[in-house]
């Protein structure tokens, strides 16, 4: 029977399903032909995305990767004229040098209480957010609110440390004009390492509270309308429906930033902590990143052996935290882990 | 008591109409809902005035009197309104300089950037490329382990880029976050089924991807340029360890010489005579607001039109 004969039997609609069907074979077959090709052909079929690919890994090569090659500066003592391959080995004196240093513990402890504080005070924040946000039914409001919400993460961090200088300046800003009125007298904010932290965690939140509901309100957006009809028809109220039917459908993605956050923790706003860095509360401002950058560029004397030193020994840290925030994941739910 | 009894009285006289089918009645909310609603928009407009309060305040003082400032008069609108300290930066050839290569900064960064995470995305994006997940792989790895800053100034020094503009472009250039973004666009945007339709029609890989991939793209490229642009525009660490030459400064250097650093040479706020000292000292408290406000208008005017973009199909599929 050859197809024409079956076709002038078959409805119109049958006709293009056993149409389709067909087509269907043949990309099977096509498919698992494909499958069974040699690597080098599979590559000559698509030699063209890979010559797409040239100019951005040549890029990673250059920038990502040359630098991760750099690290044994921190195995050497490095000295310019001899470059990298030139310096002689001194094996782990750098990071014995840093791990025994006074400066040590310090320094570890400011990155840590810095970087955990901002972690629990922020990471539930734009969560709530979301859930508010995704409740209001005023399409105008709503659109008002994420607007104005998301514009300071367009603002540069230099022009954030700025604006806080003069708003929180001791003589005239506004801030202390405010705390004037109410009879006290003025406070310098820059100058106590107790309101340093205060300040870097809560102008953090000025500034990416709104931007980080973003991915929140995307998860939300999927969740199926009919579900909270369904609970309202049951008599459930808007607070019942947010714990058990909005909550739920953030998890996943609040699992999978919990742990992106918790492997760049170490290295999030050094920028800022650099710009907001005073003499005066160097004893809580000084982290590791600011302290590589001032023993390795900002000295007079650049030690660049001793600051990759700590730089790696930043990224190691990091990475465990990563790895175990992700094993962690994996244990919760495997569909959580990033890898 | 009165009143109840008229209305009564006015609608028992009215003809009795025939009976309606009630349109679909809304159910009320119960009490906690409409607590709910109430609190939920005092909350987000609370934090809505607290994210918009200090940026009208900095515009308000960029453009009132410095007296006003100084004396605490500037609440919320501006006092004494005048423009001086705008005229005072346009016409300061330090901050002109920067602000043209900040410009320079953000334009080739965002042409650059965009270019190859364009190229990196849509290869990334192809189920049928051979080698495609370690090839993702190694582009994460940098991610996930950073050199730190030293190992980075001293490819730069390496490459001969010190004191040159592209130690600014060039080491920033492509974001992998950026790369993640773009090829999830592309596998949502780009079903198999259109690029089994172009291999039917006889197009080549490149074929397809000029004349049926990239005219798709125009969204992700918005998003790509606005990201890159940005983070150009806002970026001051890398001019700060590369550059010694301040004609090659960026505006937020300058800005941050001026802000942070407190302190400004009489040559880079224009002309100026002893005579002048207490108008300086006015100009310059203004100065700084006016100097803000140039730093992060660009951004802040080009985001709205972008945002619809980011908001809708970038960020959504990225974390799939």
């Amino acid at each position: 029977m050859t197809a024409e004969s079956v076709g002038s039997e078959l409805t119109e609609p049958q006709r293009a399903a056993v149409e389709l069907e067909q087509a269907r074979a043949t990309t099977r077959t096509a498919g698992s032909e494909h499958r069974r090709r040699s690597p080098l052909k599979r590559i000559a079929e698509n030699w063209q995305l890979y010559l797409m690919l040239i100019p951005p890994i040549a890029y990673a090569v250059v920038f990502l990767y040359w630098p991760l090659y750099g690290l044994q500066i921190a195995f050497r003592n490095y000295n310019i004229v001899d470059g990298i391959t030139g310096s002689p080995w001194v094996g782990l004196q750098y990071l014995q040098q840093f791990v025994t240093s006074y400066q040590f513990w310090p320094v570890l402890k400011n990155t840590l209480i810095l970087n955990i504080y901002e972690l629990f005070a922020l990471f539930p924040l734009p969560v709530i957010l979301a859930l508010l946000l995704n409740s209001v039914r005023n399409a105008a409001y709503r659109r008002g609110v994420q607007l104005i919400t998301y514009a300071p993460h367009f603002i540069s961090t230099v022009v954030l440390v700025g604006m806080m200088v003069m708003l929180f300046s001791p003589n005239g800003g506004i801030v202390n004009q405010g705390i004037g009125l109410l009879g006290h007298s003025s406070v310098d904010f820059f100058a106590s390492p107790t309101i340093f932290r205060n300040m870097y965690v809560w102008s953090g939140a000025w500034q990416t509270l709104g931007w980080s509901a973003i991915i929140y309100l995307a998860a939300l957006a999927g969740v199926d309308p009919q579900l909270h009809e369904a609970a309202k028809m049951d008599g459930a109220n808007i607070l019942r429906r947010i714990w058990h039917i909005d909550f739920p459908a953030v998890i996943p993605v609040t699992i999978t930033l919990l742990i992106l956050n918790m492997g760049s923790m170490l290295s999030s706003g050094f920028e800022k902590v650099l710009l907001m860095q005073t003499p005066l509360n160097l004893s809580a401002s000084e982290v590791l990143d600011t302290y590589t950058y001032r023993v390795g560029l900002a000295s007079t004397v650049p030690q660049f052996s001793y600051a990759t030193a700590i730089g790696l020994f930043r990224s190691v840290f990091a990475l465990i935290l990563l790895l175990l925030a992700n094993w962690l994941a994996r244990r919760v739910s495997r569909s959580n882990s990033l890898f | 008591m009165a009143l109840t009894v008229a209305r009564s009285a006015t609608r028992s006289r009215r003809p009795p109409k025939t009976p309606r089918i009630p349109k679909a009645r809304r159910i009320k909310d119960p009490a906690v809902d409409r607590g709910y609603q109430v609190v939920n928009y005092c909350v987000l407009g609370f934090f809505t005035v607290a994210v918009l309060y200090p940026l009208i305040y900095v515009f308000s003082s960029s453009v009132s009197s410095g007296y006003a400032i100084a004396s605490g008069k500037v609440v919320l609108w501006p006092v004494g309104l005048n423009f001086e300290a705008y005229k005072t930066i346009f016409s300061s050839p330090h901050i002109l300089i920067g602000l043209g290569n900040s410009i320079f900064y953000a334009v080739v960064g965002a042409m650059i950037g965009t270019a190859l995470t364009i190229l990196a995305a849509y290869p990334l994006s192809r189920k049928d490329l051979y080698g495609r997940r370690p090839l993702m792989f190694f582009l994460l790895i940098p991610t996930l382990f950073s050199a730190g800053i030293i190992p980075n100034y001293v490819v730069v020094q390496q490459l001969g880029l010190l004191n040159t503009r592209w130690a600014i472009v060039l080491p920033a250039a492509m974001t992998v976050f950026n790369v993640i973004i773009t090829r999830t666009f592309y596998q949502l945007n780009i079903p198999d089924e259109l690029l089994e339709a172009g291999k039917v029609d006889g197009a080549s890989n490149l074929r397809f991807f000029l004349s049926i991939a990239l005219p798709l793209s125009k969204p992700i490229i918005a998003v790509n340029m606005l990201f890159y642009a940005v983070g150009q525009w806002n970026s001051w660490f890398s001019a700060m360890i590369y550059l010694t030459n301040t004609d090659l400064y960026p505006l937020q250097l300058v800005l941050r010489e001026v802000l942070t650093l407190g302190s400004v040479n009489p040559d880079q706020v224009g002309s100026m005579s002893a005579a002048e000292f207490a108008h300086r000292q006015d100009l310059f408290n203004k100065l700084r607001y006016a100097l803000i406000v140039v730093a992060m208008l660009p951004p802040l005017i080009a985001y709205p039109f972008v945002q619809r973009h980011f908001v809708k199909g970038a960020l959504i599929g990225s974390l799939k």
